[in-house]
């Protein structure tokens, strides 16, 4: 069966036998996006955030059907090295990527959080952030970028 | 210029990994990639009687399943399967035969078009099994628990000799306390999952990307286990997300993707799921028992003390248990004895600090229990009881300075407010406890090797097949460099991660640090040599007459030390000789030098608010101060501290590795049941790095890795027990604990 | 992912008939339970029907001064809905007690009341598991079973429904309105999941080929004196140890009407009417709360690992109906129990 999703801006077109096969499959190892990690694969660590109409949701529980007819951004989408993202260079700023693979859920989850309500506060932030799972610690440096990134430097 | 060395500079490969630009292991794309998906075993202990992969093989799309059955050839020795770190005994070897030694041991790989298909088929394999009584708790296999044999494994310690008469100073102590402590298996759960991608290339070569954190071991161990030649096999790994330990040693996704790569002759990634995670390595549980025996006035008499740790059946794993008192603190009688269990496990394997986490939560909290007894201000003891030499082998340390860590962190925290008596401080509805305890960890150095290639136009490309597994490596290599070149950070380039560059050891031990920096140092000796050879011949040289020990890099230049007017840009030096560009290549040995104690230490200080009627435990502030000798890079570092701090809390509060033991089969095997520290658990957590001069190595460099999760749980233990007078021995400390 | 096939309903009649076709078939909707449970091969349906494209997606007034919320209706949606914060806030805290936020951005309600539970065992195919395949044993037994029930239990099966939202629509008495072959119904909440009893592997009263269309609030909110108070082993994002939704009618110092129930404790939220009545008309003061406590724990039977949440449900239920009588919510953001 054909699919045709919107990525990033742009329209892809890919065949699948597999109409609830989720999209971060289809991402990774179709379209080559490989920003959205597969950590668990069962919505239990948020590594696989992209945002979706706006709303950052799990894409590894997001079967390829539905998600036609959305609009999908992914962090390839969100900014590049040369002009990245305001939170995407908080992050730098603030040194929140360490090993880097928890890095696109943060980042996503904040970027759609700051499109939602830029001026959040800590508990906002951790709050949104509740979900995505960080085994290297770097909670408290995400945090500090977030914050950096809304433009209210955490006390 | 100022120097990069000692500074906040920002990760290089930051913008990588905040763009979705940097590529892991399982994330290499080629046309006509095959996906594999492993099956695993669902019972601990016998043997698979018969293997049914007709319906998977039915499905359209797989290619093929691979079983002990069908496999291509693999080695038959045991030397075969042994890396670099591997423990005595007979190393695993995956798909190999009937036999099942623990619980999701991998028995087949479907291969397939694409990761759906693959899995689904996975699902329809069904296996029968001749299944036997199996072992998996500790405390059943205890009794039965042998002591340690030497020779240790490699980088392995035996429990140090005994000193004294413990026995009857223990008896004749003024005050004792004795004590049994528990610290569950825990599981290493990086947020990256294993796998490999091995590419089949048209000559039959292989090139492996594997998530690891050592390529020249998996390089080895592969060539090794398959009889395949050195250059037949790449393996790299650029980026890897977490490991902690667990990729010290190569693991099974790598081997099961090259079996199909070489059955298949095509290019196949093999991706482990989380449930799978747990039939990696884990740090092993441990049961200790420590008898502290002390004079009225605090100083220590006499010192017991005792564990036990888990093993599998077929390898011995262990770390330095019982040691680290006679680091720490003053006794003149000590006995110590580490004994294994077996268990119908995959063998335990180095996780964050082995040994030292586990074991000074029961050193710590001993102390602090001792403390109690006392009547005495636990930080009080801490400093009667301080050693300044290491009592196991009766030499000096290289550098110690944990008093200060002491002094600093306790002024951070406000120590001195501290009201000793249990339940004495509160918050409202919330009781208030601080607790404190003392952290030690090795500062070890390994042989290294290191290119240089310096071009013309002042660019530097630096090489070694290290590894970055989150901790920094990239940029305290290029910090390093460009310090040492005398040039701009953003004009050196760090090439790691592939074993095809010059000799690493594997990425573990807190040891990276010390080595790389000091091996580009001796390499960037080399390249100054050489273009002071070049300076010389440039007509009417400022440097003819200075020797090689005199001249620095700097700024682009090779300046002589003495006389900063003598100097020759590196540009002119190189292109008056003609030379383009400069290659050096050196080993950096540490010096053999056994004469003194090499460790970093800290002073770990926790308040906890429990909420009194309800009993949930919230860590609102740790203060963590580090002696950890010459720090390359302040803001890495303080991440390094940070995490290992986050990781402390878990251990103290949530992590635990849930067992069936009936069905021999762990039952948390996710990341949603396996508690990890989680954004609301994380409060106030302030590092300081306490000056400390070491010169075990030209750069005093110890290494920042690990020494962050030592003391931090027993820290929070002890906080625990001033707010709510409930000791509580066994880890993870949850709510039900302070309520039986 | 594969073997099963797959269909869209344009509307509740289509949906329906598509489910009356094959009983083997589920209904799909944000996915974030049957995905995984798919995933994990816990269930293996023969056909997965999407109603993602169902008209059931409002939350509206309903004659009377109660709310209709569409089966639908997200998560997120509902726990930010105007109406809700405002007449039923301990809907919304329960909400937001429950998952993450993205998980949420998903989740349906109908969803969410049908959630399955996350028993280590119903979710491990190579461990027996009555609920999964009746007859086969209860592993919980006498295995990990620190989160599982006190209350409610059988031999066969000591599950807990996992559910936050579900707690706080027991409390509240909603009602469950689903459609079938035979026609339109309304079950109410405290009927709508089962107790395990001899059949664990039916969670729900919705009989064959029954969609649920909507969940209906009664006008009774407790807008005033609530609270949903969730404990568990980690600050969040975990799956409730004890979980308490209560809310209070008050004059002055006297409980004219109190309701409570909880979760994390057994195979449906735990209401117990005796309990409630032993608040009706008492002062608002732990001696009353201790009383109903007792009452409502009276049968209460703990396993090896889970014992404990007796006395952790006694507590949470004083401090919870504490927290409702005193108008101070517990927040979903705080971690600091108030």
């Amino acid at each position: 069966m054909p699919y045709t999703l919107t990525v990033n801006g742009s329209e892809r077109s890919l065949e699948s036998r597999d109409p609830d096969q989720p999209l971060l499959y289809v991402l990774r190892n179709a379209l080559g996006f490989t920003g959205p990690k597969f950590g668990c694969g069962l919505g239990q660590c948020g590594a696989c955030t992209v945002i979706a109409d706006g709303s950052p949701i799990r894409s590894c529980q997001l079967p390829i059907s539905a998600a036609q007819g959305m609009k999908i951004t992914t962090i390839e989408g969100l900014g590049t090295i040369e002009k990245p993202h305001p939170v995407q260079a908080a992050f730098i700023e603030e040194a929140a990527a360490q090993c880097g693979y928890c890095t696109n859920g943060m980042v996503m989850t904040s970027a759609a959080l700051l499109a939602q309500n830029p001026k959040p506060s800590v508990e906002e932030v951790k709050q949104a952030l509740a979900g995505n799972l960080c085994r290297c610690g770097t909670h408290d440096r995400v945090l500090r970028a977030v914050m950096r990134a809304s433009g209210r430097q955490k006390t | 210029m100022a120097p990069y060395i000692g500074t906040a500079t920002s990760r290089i490969d930051g913008i990588a990994k905040v763009t979705g630009a940097a590529k892991y292991a399982a994330e290499f794309n080629v046309p006509g990639l095959l996906h594999g998906s492993v099956v695993t075993s669902t019972i601990a202990k016998g043997r698979i009687t018969r293997l049914d992969t007709s319906a998977a093989m039915r499905v359209k799309g797989v290619i093929d399943v691979l079983t002990h059955e069908n496999r291509p050839p693999m080695a038959d020795n045991d030397q075969a399967y042994k890396d670099d770190v591997a423990p005595p005994g007979s190393p695993f070897r995956p798909l190999y035969d009937d036999k099942i030694k623990f619980n999701l041991q991998p028995i087949a790989l479907v291969v397939a078009e694409t990761s759906e298909v693959a899995r689904f088929a996975a699902s329809l394999v069904t296996v029968e099994y001749e299944e036997v009584a199996h072992v998996t708790d500790i405390f059943a296999a205890r009794d039965a628990a042998v002591p340690i044999k030497p020779p240790a494994s490699p980088v392995g310690f035996t429990p140090p000799k005994a000193r004294g008469q413990p026995n009857r100073a223990l008896a004749r102590a003024a005050v004792r306390h004795e004590g049994e402590y528990y610290v569950p298996i825990e599981h290493h759960n990086p947020m990256e999952l294993y796998g490999a991608t091995v590419i089949h290339e048209s000559d039959g070569k292989l090139t492996v990307y594997d998530k690891t954190q050592g390529v020249q071991n998996v390089q080895r161990y592969l060539c090794g286990v398959f009889g395949m030649k050195p250059e037949g096999v790449r393996v790299l790994s650029p980026f890897v997300g977490g490991a902690f330990g667990s990729g010290l040693r190569p693991q099974f996704e790598a081997v099961l993707a090259v079996l199909a790569a070489r059955a298949l002759e095509r290019s196949v990634r093999v991706v482990l799921t989380r449930p799978q995670m747990y039939a990696l390595g884990y740090r092993p549980a441990m049961v200790q028992r420590i008898a502290l025996g002390a004079d009225a006035d605090g100083t220590l008499d006499a010192i017991a003390h005792d564990a036990v740790t888990a093993t599998s059946q077929f390898e011995e794993y262990f770390r330095q248990e019982t040691g680290w008192s006679g680091l720490l603190y003053k006794c003149a009688n000590a006995k110590y004895e580490h004994k294994l269990a077996r268990l119908d496990l995959p063998t335990s394997c180095d996780m964050r600090a082995p040994s030292a986490p586990t074991a000074l939560f029961a050193l710590e909290s001993a102390m602090d229990e001792l403390a109690v007894a006392l009547e005495l201000d636990p930080l009080e003891l801490r400093l009667r009881c301080y050693s300044e030499r290491d009592q196991n082998h009766d030499r000096p340390f290289s550098s110690k300075a944990l008093r200060e860590c002491y002094r600093q962190g306790a002024e951070a925290f406000g120590w001195n407010k501290r009201n000793g008596a249990p339940r004495s401080m509160r918050d409202g509805s919330e009781l208030v406890g601080w607790g404190m305890a003392t952290g030690i960890w090795e500062a070890l150095q390994m042989p290294i090797t290191v290119r240089i290639a310096l071009t013309a136009n002042g660019s530097a490309e630096v090489a070694c097949a290290t590894s970055d597994i989150g901790t920094g490596t990239y940029t305290i290599m290029a910090q390093v460099a460009a310090d040492m070149l005398g040039l701009p950070l953003e004009n050196i380039s760090i090439k790691l991660g592939d074993s095809t560059l010059p000799n690493s050891p594997v990425e573990g031990g807190s040891w990276i640090a010390a080595s790389v920096s000091n091996g580009i140092a001796t390499t960037v000796a080399a390249v100054r040599n050489e273009l002071l050879e070049l300076a010389k011949k440039v007509p009417n040289s400022p440097l003819a007459n200075a020797a090689p020990d005199e001249v620095k890099l700097a700024d682009g230049m090779i300046v002589d030390e003495r006389d900063g007017s003598r100097s020759v840009s590196i540009a002119d030096a190189m292109r008056h000789g003609g030379v383009e560009r400069i290659e050096q290549e050196e080993t950096t040995n540490p010096t053999a030098d056994d004469s003194r104690a090499r460790n970093t230490h800290s002073a770990v200080f926790a308040e906890v608010k429990i909420d009194e009627e309800i009993g949930v435990i919230r860590v609102t502030r740790v203060v963590s101060a580090i002696a950890g000798g010459r720090v390359l890079n302040t803001k890495t570092a303080s991440s390094q501290i940070l995490g290992s701090v986050v990781w402390g809390i878990g251990m103290a509060l949530h992590e635990e590795t849930l067992i069936d033991h009936k069905l021999g089969r762990v039952m948390n095997a996710n990341i949603a049941e396996y508690h990890v520290p989680v954004n609301a658990d994380v409060h106030d957590i302030k590092v300081i790095f306490v000056h400390e001069h070491d010169d075990s190595n030209p750069l005093g460099v110890k290494g920042l890795g690990e020494i962050g999760i030592i003391g931090v749980a027993p820290a929070i233990a002890n906080a625990v027990y001033h707010a709510t007078g409930k000791r509580v021995r066994d880890l993870p400390i949850t709510l039900d604990k302070l309520h039986p | 992912m594969i073997g099963f096939q797959y269909a869209r309903a344009g509307d509740v009649t289509d949906a329906v008939r598509l489910m009356a076709g094959d009983p083997r078939a589920k209904f799909v909707a944000g996915g974030t339970n049957l995905i995984d449970l798919m995933k994990m091969d816990v269930e293996r349906p023969s056909m997965v029907i999407d109603i993602n494209r169902l008209p059931l997606k409002e939350v509206e007034e309903v004659p009377g001064g109660g709310l209709r919320i569409g089966a639908l209706v997200r998560n997120t949606d509902l726990a930010y809905n105007a109406l809700v914060e405002e007449r039923y806030p301990v809907l919304a805290s329960a909400l937001l007690a429950g998952a993450t936020q993205q998980l949420r951005n998903m989740a349906s309600t109908g969803g969410n009341l049908l959630q399955r539970t996350r028993c280590h065992y119903f979710y491990d195919t190579a461990t027996p598991c009555n609920k999964r395949e009746p007859g086969s044993g209860c592993s919980a037994i006498g295995g990990q079973n620190r989160m599982h029930a006190i209350l409610g239990a059988s031999d066969a099966c000591i599950a807990v429904h996992p559910s936050d939202m579900c707690v706080a629509m027991a409390m509240l008495e909603a009602m469950v309105r689903v459609t079938g072959a035979s026609g339109e119904r309304a079950i109410p909440f405290a009927e709508f999941h089962r107790l395990p009893g001899e059949t664990p592997e039916r969670d729900t009263n919705l009989s064959a080929g029954e969609i649920i269309t909507a969940v209906e609030l009664p006008p009774r909110g407790f807008a005033t004196n609530y609270t949903y108070l969730k404990i568990r082993d980690r600050l969040s994002y975990a799956f409730a140890l004890v979980s308490v939704a209560a809310g209070l009618e008050l004059e002055g110092g006297t409980i004219k009407e109190g309701h409570f129930a909880l979760g994390g404790i057994a195979h449906k939220p735990w209401r117990d009417p005796q309990a409630e009545a032993a608040l009706r008309g008492q002062p608002a003061n732990a001696k009353t709360f201790a009383l109903a406590a007792d009452i409502f724990l009276r049968d209460a039977e703990g396993y090896e690992h889970n014992a404990f949440k007796i006395d952790l449900a006694r507590r949470c239920i004083m401090r919870a109906l504490s927290q409702a009588a005193a108008g101070t919510p517990q927040s979903q953001s705080s971690k600091k129990i108030v």
